[in-house]
């Protein structure tokens, strides 16, 4: 086949970094909400009514909204092999905590109604709390340390090794610059939820998310600035000491990698990336007041756009790094020189164009049915068909 | 014993994997039952279909979601445990993931949340839309996810680079029309098709041996016996063209179901019952049927089936050629992406294919090039994966086979044809077979998988290279993690499904009324102001 030679491999590799952008952020804005209303639940909710209303805003469409982190995965495997390689591997535990709370998500939302006992409600109560705090902390702390690099090295067969003792490899994960992150994204996806709350719930529920939302968004809003000015002082940035082969084959032991300076000079380099920042202070300020003022719509489409700047802002100050090495920076992954093939990449590439327009209709028109508020009578009529 | 890495995450692979398709195939079958008997109640617009459709649809969502829960694992699975095989291999069997995803989990996962919800926002026909779209989503996942399980068992449409050094896709079209992936593909839906008709057949003959909700379980047994009949033997015709790929794909896996030894002269039996020993590599106490094996594997009389001798044999020369071109590779691998002399090129290409043989020698030494020929004979030996369990394996799913298509054709009669009468023993053999088809399910995964070792991707990549390099106490801890946490998942999914089984379906008539007429109120509405 000849036909993917029509668009060059670097405009593939940029292409397919930045859809790698849109699924992650695709995510966080359709998911997140969800995470956000597990980890709200106990506290939006009181009484067993109350938590089955505010369950029952995302019980239609929490189903969907995860596939976005499947196809996160599944994308990653085929866009990007040795960042899908090393990374899951990587933290490989980590990885474990946040698959046992994924998973804990959709039986709580499913099983918790079908039987009327207080206990085992309550029970799928902390599994849903487990299952959204749990992924929105570690997630951030997965990116706080990504942003530092990754104890790894490749041999000269590309097998990736990772180094340090089993404790230190798990518990150096917790360091306090990656406790920070998962601060910000715990903190902006609590946001979420609670605007997400505030558009689908009536009081009290309503009432009680706008109030733990405005202070989650003012931690977020705090705790990003804060990581930013760490990220600028006291992290190490990541740059390749020659020019970037960026057409070459997907081996990232051909170029040097040097470890220091800062990452901030992305924004000297490529100065218009500073909108990425200014979008997520904005959305986050806005969503707060928002929250405040009893805003609904406008609030939810606020803090989608505070989310999508702060996480468009990691990957936009890191380009081309995807996933640095701090024990042996040519090990680095860059944009070019871990992609998949051409032809893998354009034929992904055509299928995601035929695909993704048709899943975004069809989910927005799944949202247009479902659009209204949950209220206290739809959840208690109608117990037999809703969670 | 010694607790061995890549033994430890072929364990948890293995359990992961099965774990997750106890509920895959109910999903695949049931959502077009459910389907089905949807579509009949918008045609004739009773109720009793109503009632049908959602009492089969609540046990559908009990199982659906742990399906989609277990599948989370799967997904991440690879990276985690399997980090060289994901690199190596990335680029091709990422692809049908990615695709699955795209084409398959979106459509079923946003639409199943509007199936259990929508029944009050959607009309009838939008309703029974929504219904197939789910049914149509889990079964093109099923497609995706086996065209990539096709490619480790077929590997077509690929070569490797030696640059990045890992195989890179040349044909994705020969990847998705792989033959072994598409006779896959039909076998394992059907097979799906056949658990869950047997499981609607088992509970509605449940109901009718305990006399309640005859209705629903009589025309519920006449749906699962037409839907599972052509099933059933669709997936006995689709293992038989397996069976008929395997003769030119996978020549060593079906020698081991055999238990074929030796090359027989054409055309070879087929042995119905025996007891392999794979140390001294012979059939004890065989029961021969001449010819039936040559007809299934080669359809001819006169084309060989090759034994595990001759295999083995043909193992150590492609090792031996594979380290010609392991020996280039390594050359290469030193140039640190300098321009390749072309010699070096040549001499590389024209044995690549057999290059994974040479990485057999791996688990012995670590540059293969220094392999004795103990060393070699010990590579060539561990290309023939252990007999006895795959010949019983074997034999078990495909009497279980054969038995669901009696089964179905006994009902499919009895319903037809006899007024649906059921003889009491027919129906207790109904509720004793429900956990036939996960039975024949699982041991179908295991012949396909445990035969095709010791590869993970056929004659290309060894196991033992493919796990993560994680250390054993990792691997402890998510082991037993997911023991305890899928165990009690399990307890919990039974214990609903019982629950729910035992309470039958909704029957409180008030209030099926009451629905009725908000819902055809609510409709008229509708169709009053088409503007809204």
């Amino acid at each position: 086949m000849i036909l993917h030679e029509l668009i060059d491999i670097e405009i593939l590799r940029v292409i397919w970094w930045a859809l790698l952008g849109v699924l992650l952020i695709g995510f966080a804005l359709t998911d997140g909400f969800d995470m956000g209303v597990g980890a709200l639940l106990p506290f939006v909710g009181k009484t067993d009514v109350e938590r089955r209303i505010a369950i029952n805003t995302i019980g239609p469409v929490w189903e969907g909204n995860q596939v976005w982190f499947i196809l996160g995965g599944g994308a990653i495997f085929a866009a990007w092999p040795p960042l899908y390689a090393v990374s899951f591997s990587g933290f490989y535990l980590a990885m474990f905590v946040v698959l046992a709370a994924l998973i804990l998500r959709p039986v709580g939302f499913k099983y918790r109604s079908k039987r009327d006992s207080q206990s085992w409600r309550n029970g799928w109560d902390w599994a849903l709390f487990i299952g959204g705090a749990v992924p929105a902390l570690i997630f951030g702390v997965a990116v706080g340390n990504v942003l530092q690099g990754v104890p790894f090295h490749l041999t000269d067969s590309l097998m990736p090794m990772y180094d340090g003792t089993f404790y230190g490899k798990f518990l150096g994960l917790l360091n306090p610059f990656a406790l920070l992150a998962g601060v910000v994204s715990l903190s902006m996806l609590l946001m979420h939820g609670a605007a997400w709350l505030s558009l689908k719930a009536e009081d009290p529920v309503k009432g009680r998310a706008t109030r733990i939302g405005t202070v989650a968004g003012i931690v977020a809003f705090a705790s990003y600035a804060l990581a930013g000015v760490w990220l600028a002082l006291g992290v190490d940035g990541y740059s390749f000491v020659n020019a970037a082969v960026t057409d070459g084959p997907a081996n990232p032991l051909h170029s040097e990698v040097f470890k220091g300076g800062s990452w901030m000079a992305a924004y000297g380099a490529r100065p218009w990336i500073i909108v990425a920042p200014i979008m997520g202070f904005a959305g986050i300020a806005m969503a707060v007041l928002g929250l405040r003022a009893g805003r609904e719509v406008s609030t939810l489409l606020w803090s989608k756009l505070g989310i999508t700047g702060i996480i468009s802002s990691v990957g936009l100050t890191m380009f081309p790094f995807i996933l640095p090495s701090s024990k042996d920076p040519n090990s680095s992954l860059t944009v070019w020189d871990s992609s998949s093939s051409h032809q893998t990449l354009f034929v992904m590439l055509v299928m995601t164009a035929i695909f993704m327009p048709l899943i975004l209709a069809y989910t927005a028109w799944v949202y247009k049915v479902l659009w209204g508020k949950v209220t206290e009578a739809d959840v208690t009529e109608n117990s037999h068909s809703v969670y | 014993m010694e607790l061995d890495l890549v033994e430890l995450s072929r364990l948890q692979f293995a359990m992961t994997a099965m774990y997750h398709f106890l509920f895959v195939p109910l999903t695949l079958g049931l959502s077009i039952i459910v389907a089905i008997m949807e579509t009949v109640y918008v045609m004739t617009n009773r109720p009793i279909w109503r009632q049908m459709t959602k009492f089969w649809a609540t046990l559908f969502g009990i199982n659906f979601v742990l399906g989609v829960a277990t599948g989370i694992t799967m997904e991440f699975q690879f990276g985690m445990n399997w980090s060289y095989y994901s690199h190596y291999v990335g680029d091709i069997f990422g692809a049908p993931l990615a695709v699955e995803g795209l084409m398959a989990f979106f459509l079923e996962a946003t639409f199943v949340g509007l199936m259990f919800f929508g029944w009050d926002k959607l009309s009838n026909i939008g309703h029974l839309i929504v219904t197939w779209l789910v049914a149509i989503g889990s079964n093109f996942s099923a497609l995706w996810i086996l065209i990539a399980n096709g490619w480790m068992q077929n590997p077509v449409g690929a070569e490797f680079n030696p640059l990045s050094m890992r195989m890179e896709m040349t044909s994705f079209f020969d990847v998705v029309f792989n033959e072994v992936a598409q006779a896959k593909f039909v076998h394992t839906v059907s097979a799906g098709y056949v658990t869950a008709s047997v499981f609607v057949l088992g509970v509605s003959a449940w109901y009718l041996l305990k006399g309640r909700h005859l209705e629903l379980a009589r025309r519920s047994i006449a749906v699962a016996a037409s839907f599972g009949l052509m099933a059933a033997i669709s997936v006995v015709i689709l293992g038989d063209e397996s069976g008929y790929s395997a003769t030119h794909s996978q020549k060593m896996k079906l020698a081991a179901i055999e238990g074929m030894w030796h090359t027989e002269v054409a055309p070879a039996s087929f042995t119905v019952f025996g007891f392999p020993d794979d140390l001294a590599r012979e059939t004890h106490y065989a029961v021969h049927i001449p010819a039936v094996m040559g007809l299934i594997g080669t359809r001819s009389l006169t084309k060989e089936i090759p034994g595990i001798a001759e295999l083995v044999e043909n193992a150590e020369a492609r090792i031996r050629t594979g380290l010609i071109s392991y020996d280039a590779l390594m050359k290469i691998q030193a140039l640190k992406g300098a321009p390749i002399p072309e010699d070096l090129q040549a001499q590389f290409e024209a044995h690549s294919a057999d290059l994974g043989f040479a990485f057999l020698l791996k688990r012995y030494v670590d540059d293969p090039r220094e392999a004795t020929e103990h060393q070699i004979a010990l590579a060539s030996n561990d290309t023939v994966p252990t007999v006895w369990p795959l010949f019983w394996a074997f034999r078990i799913m495909v009497a279980l086979g054969f038995g669901f298509i009696g089964t179905m054709l006994y009902f499919f009669y009895r319903a037809s044809f006899r007024k649906m009468e059921f003889p009491r023993p027919a129906l207790r053999l109904a509720v004793i077979m429900i956990p036939a088809p996960w039975i024949a399910a699982e041991l179908g995964w295991f012949v396909a998988e445990f035969g095709r070792q010791p590869w993970t991707v056929d004659g290309i990549l060894p196991t033992a290279l493919s796990a993560s390099h994680l250390s054993i106490a990792d691997l402890l801890i998510t082991l037993a993690g997911f023991v305890t946490f899928y165990s009690v998942l399990f307890v919990i999914e039974m214990s609903l499904m019982v629950k729910y089984i035992r309470k039958g379906p909704y029957m409180d008539v008030e209030e099926t009324d009451a629905w009725t007429a908000a819902h055809t109120a609510r409709l008229s509405a509708d169709n009053a102001t088409p503007a809204e």
